[in-house]
């Protein structure tokens, strides 16, 4: 019995779970279609569906609308400072993480994890009440500042899972070859985790392009893009404009994340071999 | 030892430029402990400073008050605004979010479960990676489009009344809607379409914990309960189940905290009743009482320290 489940490969699912899983995904995705198919619709006051008709003219309309691409514009650099500043806060703890054990290893890693596991409307409201407290006032830094901080713990846990797949040996033969640590770490470490840092930024990216909860917090009168359309969501303005900066937002997340996932997957297969 | 090696081969490699480089590794090698704080502390000053500062000045704005004739924040230490939070408004707020999160939980469990087993007994290669993605996918892309698409469909001329009405199906929508509290005028602005979103929005975040719970368990496992004369369904129940309830301990560590702490949702899809979040986001807004909304706001950490101590016992997070 044992042989032939090994020669037949994967157990077959029955029925009722295909159908259970089918539709879990349906209703994972079927909104997100629906999104694509309004950002077309001829109907600019309701939510009609079926659409009454289809038309391109809202790509047109939201083209030529400024507050978007000022949103854009603030939104994209956010991202860019802040998924920088976690690149290099990420990648410096996973090597410490991972490289020794030390008193408080699990604090730390706790202490990363924790802007992400305790709900965004914590960190917001933290830093509201930090700079109320100083009196800061709100500034691009401030909005850079929250999302750096969540940042972090993608870069962090896309390098550790890399670094725990690379073994000590290729460092040692390294230096035992002559290298000293830097040269090891350009020629050797850096090669190794390169696309893990990549899709760790990717994701950042993704992250940050998209955060609304603590964005509210510490943005004070800014627009970024997703507070724009928080606001077109509260009190609809144009609403076929709002599905097209939906379905950009949706490609502008899609790309990064599948990238992402392409990187990490094709390394992933190739260590493991080699192990 | 290294330091030996390292001198000799110095003199066949010719790199004079990285002497200085050279010589700060090799010290940095011989001190580890020095090479870990460096290494360590950009991470910790900036998570120190800014995130526990912060929580820090959370906690710290909670004891201050506000002044009711000039509405300043008065820097006193004071526990007016904690007792603020017991009056029985505000304690349905709490107790009125913390039943969301709670039957958010269960039900993306139960959703939840059938995708992640699939995933991880079923699936394999291509497959595997299609269900992967299409899990990943919604958890990654944009929160807001995703509530957004919610509002498309609850909508009273959208996608889902529409096919009420072609089903014939109005009767049983407004059985539904005529339901006492969970019900409303339209699903858009019921405590239904509001967990609607919610399951829709955090679901993935209990499918991926459950199904690293899954694949872990060892098909050896599985055979040993099959010899021992264990049925399918048995087997389920006592071997698979078990070892894979930490994965929707870790799942529901997401879901509830995330429920619990947000403040968009309700805000766009339900009834006009406040949820903790939209407190928080009320107070520290308009009112500008900022020690109020971080009492609100201690709620649900004091709720999750709770709940992530429960979920350790049941470890937890060695799923995650």
């Amino acid at each position: 019995m044992r042989s032939e489940a090994r020669t037949a490969g994967a157990p077959r699912a029955g029925l009722g779970l295909k159908l259970a899983a089918a539709g879990g995904l349906l209703f994972l995705h079927l909104p997100l279609a629906l999104i694509l198919l309004y950002a077309f619709t001829t109907e600019d006051k309701s939510y009609q569906f079926p659409p009454p008709g289809l038309t391109l003219k809202w790509f047109a309309v939201a083209w030529e609308r400024p507050d978007i691409w000022r949103a854009l514009g603030l939104s994209l650099r956010v991202a860019a400072v802040s998924t920088g500043i976690a690149l290099l806060l990420g990648t410096l703890a996973s090597a410490a993480i991972y490289r020794s054990r030390f008193f408080g290893r699990e604090t730390v890693s706790l202490l990363i994890i924790l802007p992400i596991a305790l709900p965004g409307i914590i960190t917001g409201i933290s830093l509201r009440a930090a700079f109320n407290l100083m009196d800061i006032p709100f500034s691009f830094w401030t909005i850079v500042l929250g999302h750096a901080t969540f940042c972090v713990v993608v870069v962090y846990n896309n390098a550790v899972a890399r670094f725990r797949r690379t073994s000590a040996s290729m460092i040692e033969a390294s230096m035992d070859l002559g290298a000293d640590g830097f040269q090891t770490f350009r020629h050797v470490v850096l090669p190794n985790i390169a696309t893990a840092l990549l899709a760790g930024g990717m994701l950042a990216f993704a992250l940050s392009f998209d955060e609304v909860i603590v964005t509210t917090f510490t943005a004070g009168q800014q627009t970024t893009l997703p507070i724009w359309m928080l606001s077109e969501l509260v009190r609809p303005r144009q609403r076929p404009v709002t599905n097209v900066v939906a379905v950009f937002v949706i490609a502008a997340t899609f790309l990064p994340i599948l990238i992402a996932y392409t990187l990490t997957r094709g390394s992933e297969g190739v260590s493991g071999a080699g192990n | 030892m290294g330091e030996g090696k390292c001198g000799s081969s110095m003199s066949t490699v010719a790199m004079p430029q990285a002497a200085w480089s050279r010589r700060l590794s090799s010290a940095l090698y011989r001190r580890p402990t020095l090479f870990l704080l460096l290494l360590l502390a950009p991470p910790l000053m900036w998570l120190g400073i800014v995130y526990l500062g912060s929580l820090f000045a959370l906690l710290l704005q909670s004891f201050f008050s506000i002044d009711e004739f000039t509405g300043l924040v008065r820097r006193e230490f004071t526990l007016r605004t904690y007792g603020e939070l017991f009056t029985p408004a505000n304690l349905d707020i709490i107790l009125r979010t913390a039943t969301m999160a709670a039957v958010v939980t269960v039900v993306a469990a139960l959703i939840g479960f059938p995708i992640a087993y699939t995933m991880a007994r079923y699936a394999e290669g291509r497959v595997k990676a299609f269900f992967y993605l299409a899990v990943m996918l919604p958890l990654w892309s944009s929160y807001l489009v995703r509530v957004y698409a919610w509002k498309l469909i609850l909508a009273k001329e959208g996608i889902l009344n529409w096919f009420v009405e072609r089903l014939h199906l109005g009767w049983l929508l407004d059985g539904i809607l005529g339901l006492p509290v969970v019900g409303g005028a339209s699903l858009s602005v019921s405590y239904i379409g509001m967990f609607l979103v919610f399951l829709y929005i955090w679901l993935p975040f209990m499918i991926l914990p459950i199904q690293a719970a899954l694949e872990r368990v060892p098909p050896s496992l599985l055979d040993a309960s099959a010899d021992l004369g264990g049925r399918p369904r048995q087997t389920f129940r006592k071997v698979i189940l078990p070892l894979a309830f930490p994965g929707v301990v870790a799942g529901s560590i997401f879901t509830f905290s995330l429920t619990l702490g947000d403040y968009i949702i309700p805000g766009i899809i339900g009834s006009s009743r406040l949820f903790i979040g939209q407190a928080v986001f009320i107070h520290q807004g308009t009112a500008g009482n900022i020690p109020l909304a971080a009492a609100f706001t201690v709620v649900p950490i004091a709720i999750m320290a709770v709940y992530l101590t429960l979920a350790k016992r049941l470890g937890a997070f060695d799923a995650l």
